[in-house]
């Protein structure tokens, strides 16, 4: 069995504060291979987002990965200097941000901000770099890609934007797509187009997928396997299937239980109580303790991880199969 | 944009119309020339023909249309004390005022942007600390007081530069200018830079916020995502959205630099129109003091204008639909 493309180890990324060194996420391990999508979810301030950035070589001081490894195809990425790094950014890695609206440049035309991509990575002629861009533009399903590249990033609207950047991430054909909550802030029709032109272009490249969202029903159809993440720790990771199914770990399980499509018409919703606990004052032991309706006395211990027919698991008390999901 | 700038133009001649209004009003309460005019041993004949010869006798509305009329034709007067006319009085000396003016805008660019961008990226290193510090003092020292102690350390104490005059000048256009010859630029540089002072300080602080601003934001992230080089990122991604407000404010900042050049080319004996409108004020000659107001009203309406237009080539969002 070969190596799988990207294997996290035990990644940890902290924060300087005034208060001190901040563990924003700890412990933090999967494994993804060529074309497998892996769903990434959490609440805010879970450590999603910055697992990303943190996989990507883009966090800034006052933070820092601390430790663990970042192995893309056999190699840590927290070894290699910054110009070795930058020549994988954009090129076999790539990132999709959440806010189409934010992350193209106002004042720059598309062509401008497509061609400066493949520039960085290639050495080709202008026309050429213009060309890819153009087909790259097609490929996402923008109409008339000749005329668009010219246009400027107000001039399209929020999906329109983000399939630009999608296409932006497609340029070099990566290895790796980060997409850090790609459709939150579009419209329900326009997410559901979006998804189907990653999920497709991901197939056909071989492109292996990391989704961040909070949406666990996008994750359902898209991904293979899923990881939850929980105050900076992932505290179930398996099949998709398997874990939306079978959630074990009283959070997923409360986290898919208060989907509305779960609750009958007509009733209150379920909903997790209180709220996620700042990051840099974590209950002791079990982060997910004070909300836990299933803690005890050993949850005041660090809950270590169990593996359990494919599923890793981070609690004591798991939901056992015969319970009502 | 044609039209827009239609528009533009019209607005603009609302705007001197409403100046020169207001202008002659002011007039109104420095109260009459003739006094000044009129030597003390004047006859009764010779005061009434004065009066009627400079139209004090007509309703002041005539007076008024009669003001603007000779401003639409350029003619505002012979000046009391020069016996020249007024506007050409001061046309006269608006290049050396122009020179000085763009010259310390340019300064104020050169030295403001980078100042601003090394700042700017690294806002907590001591060398950005250093930078916005000295812009604080740029911003507080009096100008005047910045160029008497220029003058005496690199005129009196080095010898490096001369402290006053335009030097040797080249004419271009009918007109002579110093930036083109090594003495002209060398007497240039001192006023240039005491005048410019404020704008670099002020260029710098902008750029600063500006270039802090974006750093943090999505589209440079973005870009560094992309793979793209620092560089690259600095100098073309947050540079061109630093330059709108960099621009909007130097831009109107002209016009400021050009009406205050009074004290700078006072104390460099710099001989533009700042200076005359001093002598002018002194001696209460009121055809050069109104020509000289009149033309820094058209200069800052036109300004505005360019800056209006420039801004638009820079951010396509102000840009009108169907272009």
């Amino acid at each position: 069995m070969t190596a799988p493309m990207l294997e996290i180890r035990n990644l940890r990324t902290e924060f300087a504060t005034d208060a001190g060194r901040v563990t924003v996420i700890d412990e933090v391990s999967f494994t993804l291979n060529r074309g497998q999508v892996l769903g990434l979810v959490g609440e805010s301030g879970s450590g999603k987002s910055v697992t990303g950035f943190s996989i990507m070589g883009l966090i800034d001081p006052p933070g820092q990965v601390s430790g663990g490894q970042i192995l893309f195809k056999g190699e840590d990425l927290r070894t290699l200097p910054e110009p070795r790094m930058r020549a994988l950014r954009g090129n076999r890695i790539a990132m999709i941000f959440q806010d189409p609206a934010m992350t193209l440049n106002p004042v720059l035309r598309i062509d401008t901000q497509m061609i400066e991509t493949i520039l960085a990575h290639e050495k080709v002629s202008k026309t050429v770099a213009r060309d890819r861009a153009r087909d790259a533009l097609g490929m996402v399903g923008i109409p008339s890609p000749e005329e668009r590249l010219r246009a400027y990033p107000h001039q399209f609207s929020g999906g329109m934007r983000q399939r630009v950047a999608i296409a932006i991430a497609l340029l070099h054909r990566p290895d790796l797509i980060i997409a850090d909550e790609p459709t939150t802030a579009l419209d329900v029709t326009i997410q559901a187009q979006i998804l189907a032109v990653v999920q497709r272009l991901a197939r056909d490249h071989g492109t292996g997928l990391i989704w961040i969202t909070h949406d666990l029903s996008v994750i359902a159809g898209l991904a293979d396997r899923v990881a939850v993440m929980y105050a900076g720790r992932i505290v179930e990771h398996g099949d998709v299937d398997t874990v939306i199914r079978t959630p074990r770990h009283p959070y997923t399980h409360g986290l898919i239980g208060s989907l509305p499509s779960r609750n009958p018409r007509g009733q209150h919703l379920k909903q997790i109580t209180g709220t996620t606990p700042a990051i840099a004052a974590l209950p002791q032991g079990c982060a997910f303790r004070p909300r836990c309706a299933r803690a005890t006395e050993a949850c005041l211990a660090a809950p270590p991880v169990t593996q359990t027919e494919g599923r890793l698991l981070r609690c004591f008390h798991p939901v056992t199969e015969g319970e009502a999901a | 944009m044609t039209l827009w700038i239609f528009q533009r133009l019209l607005q603009a001649a609302l705007v001197a119309l409403a100046m020169a209004a207001l202008l002659f009003l002011a007039l109104q309460l420095i109260g009459s020339p003739v006094e000044t005019l009129l030597p003390a041993e004047a006859t009764h004949e010779e005061r009434l023909r004065l009066i009627r010869d400079l139209g004090l006798d007509q309703p002041l509305h005539i007076q008024f249309l009669m003001f603007l009329k000779g401003m639409v034709q350029g003619n505002l007067g012979v000046s009391y004390v020069f016996k020249e006319p007024a506007v050409a009085l001061i046309l006269s000396r608006l290049p050396a005022t122009l020179e000085l003016a763009l010259f310390a805008v340019l300064l104020s660019l050169i030295i403001g942007l980078p100042l601003g961008l090394i700042a700017g990226r690294r806002p907590h290193s001591l060398t950005a600390q250093t930078i916005m510090t000295g812009s604080i003092l740029g911003f507080s020292l009096p100008i005047f007081w910045v160029g008497i102690l220029l003058i005496m350390i690199f005129s009196v104490w080095l010898g490096w530069l001369p402290s006053s005059g335009r030097g040797q000048t080249v004419m271009v256009l009918g007109v002579g200018w110093s930036f083109l010859t090594w003495d002209g630029l060398r007497h240039l540089i001192l006023p240039a830079f005491s005048l410019s002072l404020f704008n670099i300080s002020m260029v710098t602080r902008l750029t600063e916020s500006g270039v802090r601003e974006a750093m943090s934001s999505e589209y440079v992230k973005f870009a560094r995502a992309k793979g793209l080089a620092p560089r690259r990122i600095l100098t073309v991604h947050v540079l061109k959205n630093v330059m709108i407000p960099v621009v909007t404010v130097v831009g109107l900042d002209i016009g400021t630099t050009i009406a205050f050049s009074v004290v700078t080319e006072t104390i460099f004996a710099w001989p533009g129109m700042g200076k005359i409108i001093i002598d002018s004020i002194a001696a209460l000659d009121r055809p050069v003091i109104v020509a000289y107001l009149m033309l820094v009203v058209l200069m800052f309406v036109l300004i505005n204008l360019v800056v209006d237009i420039l801004y638009r080539l820079l951010d396509p969002r102000i840009r009108l639909q169907g272009e």
